[in-house]
């Protein structure tokens, strides 16, 4: 077997076995939960024998772990189970989320990522100049303000002063993907500002550790340009931090956008939970929860294996 | 006849960790003619590498040209543009560094690189680079020239990237080639090799070369002529016979003089031996290192391991000090087994064996003051704190020839040659019976070299400790061994006494490797390879270096 596929395959079972404690942890996490579900539907009626009539209409009367495979089995069949809320199938609830959600991540990170990586390139190219400290300064400053307010800035200055784009990233089924875009502008422009400065200063400062090596000078004194040394000698040499630190944010893309959905009012996954959360809807909870663990597990196994194919050494063994 | 390359009162600066500029080029003036090789000696800090960039118009990160001139063929380098430069570097003058490993990209194959510069400035097409590089790859005798070139660097040899990376600064054709220690880094046995095939072709394609080195019997093969430097300034300039037969000044007479440490070999007591070393075999992981290794050492005697890179005689260092315990066999210790494990040793054991390592930088904590790195042994061994133990550490360092006043610095404060002596004391200071050296003299310049041997010899006079010393520098060997043990791929091949091993009839390998030590004499390489040629025409055993 080629080493790499038997890499593959171990990252593989490795992050499967993650997932499964997950899985586990999640469950454990929902069940200590305050509040009870069934108090909450029943609201003001809620007399001891409705409570326990309810639970066990729910299943939740029989013990923990029966209730963890159970729940477990049907995740592997596919099945994510039923809203306590609203009776609606899980999977008919998450779907639309899901596809927003990956669909903001998307645009963001198709604008984002080399956006980010050239910045990089050329902050590390013109090295200590003013062009420099010029993309660090405003890279810098837009990471250090909080998502929410630099949110509220963009539909100030955009929606409210400009009517350049909507305010609110309302978006349904059937909508063009054109209408889309347009939609999420300020969500996308508010996500980008937040993940470039985090990208763009890993991507400068790899090229800047392996402009340090003694083949760059090799490549200097063979009278090459600076804009080749930097491209064809460094950043093959740094992409492996540079993946990783792309991944890290596509997975914070997918998962950490919770408050850009909240501002931005996008019908999103990060939403769906929260609500959920308030509603003590346990299963949606947990079914969000491990769609999120499966998304960060597989990007990091992306990252593993793209950052594995990026060294020669592991890619043509002597 | 025109000179290729004028360079004259040439001043260059290096920025100090005071924050100023500090002259480490002092006013130099050094003229080549084309199709000859000049040959740069000196030891580390004479400012050779940093004149042999100069003549590509390059200064190292924090180091700048101060002032002077450097003349290709009339044109002015000295304060030239970028772009003016980047016409001559890869295309007039090319640069061979000392450690190809280092200077290839890791992520190309060795062909992108090497006609890079002849591509990328448009002297051929990429078609006709590569058929020039297959060509100079047959030249410099590199295992299947015609596929040579599709391989990545790691996928190599260091004495195959070090040819290759000759290869590389000849396809554009340059007047001038710059070799930065092109064989430092190789075995004794890879460097002969590297040596004759670099010679065959710069004199073949009519380049002209600057060559640096800090071993003058090397550079006496290479170089017409030869310009000994020190601190940044000429000693002397003059042909290579002149220089070796006539040397004007002491420092060169220092240099061309003989190892001057020398030593009688010690003849056996024929009492039972302090340590053995019993049919070790060891391994890293799967990796099977030494096979059935046995190395006796007795009171107060020196026994030299000599062998190539991945000989394995770091490794037999490590079994023997517990660090890494063997498959099989044992160590003995005053005829008693030791345990295999360090963990599992007592402190008096541990105490009567200490190691010295190759690089005194790395084996002193930055952060601790001499007297801390010292005074720890003697309080973990003896208990001694205090002012007992300030004296005690004042009295060691006496003992290897550094000022008591020493106690008080730290590494950084130190040379090189003066922290191995810490490294020596904080030995001492376990008052151990055996001490492993383990290269603890090639880190060094050759004097300062000296110095430390001839300070290994008098402590074991007087305190009568033995030595285990690994070394792959035949020299070193020669001057204090009294028994040698040979190997080759973690085999013990040879062994006895240093007047047995060193006359004929020797082991195959250890005539390899005896006879790859450059001597100082004009002609040497020639006579070799003509004495290997002949002998292998008369279809006797000779063995080749195993340049894998």
């Amino acid at each position: 077997m080629h080493p790499l596929v038997k890499l593959v395959a171990q990252r593989l079972a490795l992050g499967a076995g993650t997932l499964l404690v997950v899985s586990a942890l999640i469950f454990a996490g929902t069940e200590i939960l305050p509040g009870d579900v069934a108090q909450a539907i029943l609201g003001q009626s809620a007399t001891p024998e409705a409570v326990a009539a309810i639970r066990e209409d729910l299943g939740l009367d029989r013990p923990a772990w029966i209730r963890y495979l159970d729940w477990l089995s049907g995740f592997l069949r596919g099945d994510l189970g039923t809203s306590l809320a609203n009776r609606v199938p899980i999977g008919e609830m998450i779907a639309g989320r899901l596809e927003n959600t990956l669909f903001l991540a998307g645009v963001a990170a198709a604008f984002a990522v080399p956006v980010a990586i050239t910045l990089g390139i050329v902050a590390a190219r013109y090295r200590e100049t003013w062009l420099d400290k010029a993309i660090s300064i405003v890279t810098l400053s837009a990471i250090s303000m909080p998502e929410f307010f630099i949110g509220y800035i963009l539909i100030f200055v955009f929606a409210v002063k400009l009517f350049w784009v909507p305010s609110i990233a309302s978006v349904f089924p059937g909508m063009s993907f054109a209408d889309r875009l347009y939609a999420v502008t300020l969500p996308v422009a508010t996500l980008s500002l937040v993940v470039i400065a985090h990208m763009m200063r890993m991507t400068r400062a790899a090229i800047v550790n392996v402009m340090a090596s003694p083949y760059i000078e090799t490549a200097e004194l063979k009278g090459l340009t600076r804009a080749r040394i930097t491209l064809r000698h460094a950043l093959p040499n740094a992409l492996s931090p540079i993946i990783n630190v792309v991944v890290i944010n596509l997975a914070y893309l997918v998962v950490g956008v919770v408050v850009v959905e909240v501002v931005f009012v996008y019908p999103g996954m990060g939403q769906l939970m929260v609500d959920a959360v308030a509603k003590r809807d346990v299963p949606v909870v947990q079914a969000t929860g491990i769609i999120f663990a499966a998304t960060y597990v597989l990007l990091n196994l992306t990252a593993d294996v793209l950052a594995i194919l990026a060294n020669p050494r592991i890619r043509h063994a002597r | 006849m025109a000179m290729l390359l004028e360079i004259r009162d040439l001043h260059i600066e290096a920025l100090g960790e005071d924050g100023r500029w500090q002259e480490i080029v002092k006013g130099v003036s050094l003229e080549l003619e084309p199709a000859r090789v000049l040959g740069l000696i000196g030891e580390s800090g004479a400012g050779k590498s940093t004149i042999g960039l100069a003549a590509l118009g390059y200064a190292r990160h924090g180091c700048r040209l101060a002032r002077g001139s450097i003349r290709l063929e009339g044109e002015e380098l000295f304060g030239a543009t970028s772009e003016k430069l980047r016409e001559i570097r890869g295309v007039r003058v090319c640069y061979v560094a000392q450690s190809a490993a280092a200077a290839f990209n890791p992520a190309h194959r060795l062909d992108d690189q090497v006609i890079e510069a002849a591509v990328q400035h448009g002297i051929m097409s990429p078609g006709e680079a590569r058929a020039e590089a297959r060509r100079l790859y047959a030249k410099l005798k590199l295992p299947d020239p015609a596929t040579f070139g599709r391989r990545y660097p790691h996928q190599v040899s260091g004495g195959q990237l070090q040819r290759a990376m000759t290869v590389m600064a000849m396809v554009p054709r340059p007047d001038l080639i710059v070799f930065d220690e092109p064989t430092t880094a190789l075995d004794v046995t890879t460097q002969i090799e590297v040596l004759a095939a670099i010679r065959e072709a710069i004199t073949d394609e009519g380049m002209a070369a600057i060559y640096i080195t800090h071993d003058l019997a090397l550079v006496a093969q290479m170089a017409h002529r030869i310009m000994v430097l020190r601190h940044g300034l000429e000693v002397e300039v003059g042909p290579t016979e002149r220089i070796l037969e006539a040397p004007r000044e002491d420092y060169t007479r220092a240099l061309v003089g003989v190892r001057r440490v020398q030593k009688p070999e010690k003849p056996r007591s024929g009492g039972a031996p302090l340590l053995e070393v019993r049919h070790v075999d060891a391994a890293y992981g799967a990796v099977p290192v030494l096979f059935d290794v046995s190395v006796c050492l007795e009171a107060g005697r020196t026994v030299a391991v000599v062998g190539e890179s991945g000989s394995g005689k770091s490794t037999l260092a490590r079994v023997i000090t517990g660090l890494l315990p063997p498959r099989k066999g044992e160590v003995r210790l005053d005829g008693r087994p030791l345990p295999p494990s360090l963990k599992e040793r007592a402190k008096d054991q541990l105490r009567r064996i200490q190691l010295v390592y190759q690089m005194p930088d790395v084996a002193l904590n930055p952060r601790q003051k001499v007297e801390e790195i010292v005074g720890r042994v003697l309080t973990f061994y003896f208990g001694t704190n205090g002012a007992e133990r300030r004296r005690e550490v004042e009295r060691l360092l006496e003992e290897v020839e550094l000022p008591a006043g020493f106690a008080d610095r730290y590494p950084a404060e130190l040379s090189g040659g003066q922290k191995q002596r810490v490294c020596i004391a904080r030995a001492l200071a376990a008052r151990p019976e055996v001490i492993i050296c383990d290269e603890v003299t090639s880190a060094l310049d050759v004097q300062v070299a000296d110095a430390v041997l001839r300070l290994l010899l008098r402590l074991q006079e007087e305190t009568g400790v033995a030595y285990l010393f690994i070394t792959h520098d035949l020299a070193t060997v020669k001057a204090i061994a009294d028994d040698i043990v040979v190997m080759l791929e973690g085999r013990v091949v040879e062994q006895g006494p240093k007047s047995e091993i060193l006359s004929p009839p020797h082991h195959p390998y250890t005539d390899l490797l005896l006879s790859s030590v450059p001597e100082m004499e004009v002609g040497w390489l020639d006579r070799v390879l003509r004495e290997r040629a002949e002998r292998k025409a008369r279809g006797e055993a000779v063995m080749e270096a195993a340049d894998r």
